[in-house]
């Protein structure tokens, strides 16, 4: 199993967001979490990626047989989990190529591979940017610096692609995407499956996974996972609404 | 020779010394220079040092770096070290006619004065005050207020020597010219430069001035420059200070600007133990722009103030100040940029910015920005900041397996790029970037920058990498 998440708990600032949540993840699969807003879905993101002030109360988060809580963002990100930011930073003076390079230099370090001549790195920029159909210029500008919102996601699954990571959690890569950008965005995460690594989709509507066709689809609401199915699931929450959830919940 | 030692007596030592040596202080002096002299010594015995009271000099603590024991030398002085073991190279594929001085004095490698073909003459101040004494008459001491504080008074008493050029009407000077000061004592130096440079109607040059230390010996220089930019010429102007930490370096730059002329100056200090930059520039004719840029890194106790006064004499002119920092361990920064407008100056365009990252809680960053306006037709603007690096910026690196060093290092050097991207000399430009990656990775040492030493990019640097080079 490549994740393995038991009874988790963050709190932000001392208020509990995440409340015993469970989840499974094993390699060569595609999970869907959807759910309201302010359930909880970016803090569970964050908490996997490391993120300075969500604090881990108490549970696991088991990445590769290890629990990672406690764990750098750097060491995560070594050890092969990425994060597709919501609202990705702008970072000005920082070049895309510059900033790439250095993260593509530590993570090969960490994996013990050769580091990568400068050809050879710029050749895998080329490969990757046209997985994404990035213009070359966006490269040579700082990263993220006055790109559109298409163009801030796309930039997010251009440096997954470099990266090669084993687990990628994408938090609402879909949202402010017009259907030509979601259609590359889609495109982009489908050629980079593998058997070997898995993803995590969060988004908010079913749109997206028309067109990333997740495995199981779960529904997050306050802090918890309340429901896992297939990807007829996601049609049943676009068709009944959130409310229809609630509903369930509040009977139970 | 005489000895200073103690810092409460330095004021009165210096007032006897400069009558004990007064034959040889006034020893190349014209009458007019040896008058002004006279006066300047008087304005110091009543102004004095500056002190914490004067609002320019509130942040900035003389007290210890005024405490060592300092020698002056009133003739030239070489030490122990052959002139060709000091200067063995220049910046590296940057093409520059370089002059230099030494402990305070050219250097004179073949002459102390060169008149070139184009009518240029570049050299020693000391001799073209004999050469030239029409030049000094109209422009020496003119633009440099000797009563603003008592270095000024006490470098117009005491200097000697300095760096001279003129650049005639209608010369366009096109290697930059690169200005080394090197201080090279085997004790505590209190040294007085004073260079005067003229630029004639539609000339141009660029001067890169590099001020270097060579050992860790305590020392004290207090530099004026006095630069006259006449109509339509263009100046730009690039100092590169890497000083030891117990150097105290007092760089006063006093321009006068013509009707349509440029100025474009950029201050990168890369270390020292306290640096004070004043820069006063003076839009005497209408379309005259100044751009006032400056860069610092400093840790430890170091000590950075830079001052700068614009002054909007005439209408239809533009300035620009930028000024970024970055202050790590107790390392503090003063920023004061004064732009007068004054009652005629319609039209003005003048703009202001500070910006300073503080590394610990006990780096300081004191920043006054002020705008005296007289005018009523003008667009002004000013702003400071002064915080940490972002850390959702940090978090966002780190998250792409960036260590905490690393990351820090492309924030900072993506930080302070914003002034050196401004230096239009490509080579220079690319050495100055050098210089900062090796000061941020604590890799710089007072024998790295443009005279001594040069030891050429020798280390691979794995987070750069030149799009233009491959």
């Amino acid at each position: 199993m490549l994740l393995k998440i038991e009874d988790l708990h963050v709190s932000i600032g001392g208020k509990e967001i995440v409340k015993g949540l469970n989840l499974q993840v094993n390699a060569g699969e595609t999970h869907a979490i959807m759910g309201p807003n302010g359930t909880g879905k970016s803090t569970l993101a964050l908490a996997i990626a490391g993120r300075e002030g969500y604090e881990v109360t108490s549970g696991k988060i088991i990445y590769q047989g290890k629990d990672i809580i406690g764990m750098a963002p750097e060491e995560r990100a070594r050890a092969g989990i990425f994060l597709g930011f919501q609202y990705p930073v702008e970072i000005p003076g920082v070049s895309i190529t510059n900033f790439m390079r250095t993260a593509l230099n530590e993570i090969r370090e960490y994996r013990k591979l050769p580091i990568l001549s400068a050809s050879e790195f710029l050749g895998r920029m080329e490969e990757k940017k046209k997985l994404v159909e990035i213009q070359n210029k966006l490269t040579n500008r700082s990263v993220n610096e006055g790109f559109s919102g298409g163009e801030k996601k796309r930039n997010e699954i251009f440096q997954m692609a470099m990266l090669e990571p084993t687990l990628s959690v994408l938090d609402e890569t879909d949202s402010g995407l017009d259907i030509d950008a979601l259609k590359v965005v889609a495109n982009g995460v489908n050629t980079l499956k593998t058997k070997e690594n898995a993803f995590v989709v969060i988004t908010h509507y079913q749109r997206l996974l028309e067109y990333i066709v997740p495995d199981i689809v779960h529904v997050l609401y306050d802090g918890r996972i309340v429901r896992s199915g297939g990807k007829e699931l996601a049609i049943e929450l676009e068709n009944k609404g959130y409310d229809w959830i609630k509903k369930e919940l509040s009977l139970a | 020779m005489s000895k200073i030692q103690d810092s409460t007596a330095l004021k009165e030592q210096l007032e006897q010394m400069f009558r004990e040596n007064w034959e040889l202080i006034s020893s190349h002096d014209q009458p007019f220079i040896s008058k002004a002299r006279e006066e300047a010594i008087q304005s110091f015995s009543n102004i004095g040092f500056p002190h914490r009271k004067m609002e320019d000099w509130r942040n900035t603590d003389l007290n210890k770096a005024m405490s060592g024991k300092f020698t002056s030398l009133f003739k030239p002085g070489h030490g122990d070290q052959t002139i060709d073991q000091i200067f063995k190279c220049n910046i590296h594929e940057l093409e520059t006619d370089q002059i230099s001085l030494l402990n305070g004095w050219y250097i004179d490698t073949k002459k102390p004065l060169v008149k070139h073909d184009n009518g240029v003459i570049s050299g020693s101040m000391a001799r073209a005050m004999e050469e030239y004494p029409e030049i000094f008459e109209k422009h020496y001491g003119k633009y440099a207020d000797k009563d603003k504080d008592g270095f000024q008074a006490l470098n117009l008493a005491f200097a000697q020597d300095g760096f001279f050029i003129y650049v005639p009407d209608n010369v366009v000077v096109e290697k930059p010219l690169q200005m080394i000061s090197i201080i090279n004592w085997n004790e505590g130096l209190f040294i007085q430069t004073r260079n005067l440079v003229i630029l004639g109607k539609n000339s141009k040059i660029t001067m890169v001035h590099c001020d270097d230390s060579t050992n860790e010996e305590a020392m004290i220089k207090n530099s004026v420059t006095e630069v006259f930019i006449d109509e339509s010429a263009h100046l730009e102007h690039y100092k590169l200070q890497n000083l030891n930490n117990q150097s105290t370096l007092m760089n006063a730059t006093w321009f006068r600007q013509m009707k349509n002329s440029s100025l474009k100056s950029n201050a990168i200090t890369l270390n020292g133990g306290l640096i004070r930059n004043y820069t006063h520039t003076v839009l005497d004719g209408e379309g005259a722009s100044a751009e006032v840029y400056g860069v610092y890194l400093m840790d430890k106790s170091q000590h950075i103030n830079n001052q700068v006064f614009i002054d909007h004499a005439k209408p239809n002119c533009y300035s620009n100040e930028l000024f970024k920092g970055i202050l790590d361990e107790e390392a503090s920064a003063v920023f004061n940029g004064h732009i007068l407008v004054r009652k005629d100056a319609q039209q003005t365009n003048a703009f202001q910015h500070n910006k300073n990252i503080l590394m610990t809680d006990t780096a300081k960053a004191n920043t006054k920005p002020f705008l005296e306006i007289y005018a009523d037709d003008v667009k002004c603007s000013h702003g400071a900041t002064i915080g940490q690096l972002d850390p959702e910026a940090m978090f966002y690196l780190r998250s792409r397996g960036i260590c905490v060093a690393n990351a820090r290092l492309l924030l900072l050097y993506a930080f302070a790029r914003e002034v050196v991207d401004k230096i239009s000399i490509e080579a220079l430009k690319m050495r100055v970037y050098d210089m900062i990656r090796k000061r941020l990775k604590g890799e710089l040492n007072i024998c790295d920058t443009c005279a001594l030493h040069c030891d050429g990019p020798n280390k691979e640097i794995l987070f750069e990498i030149d799009m233009s080079k491959i």
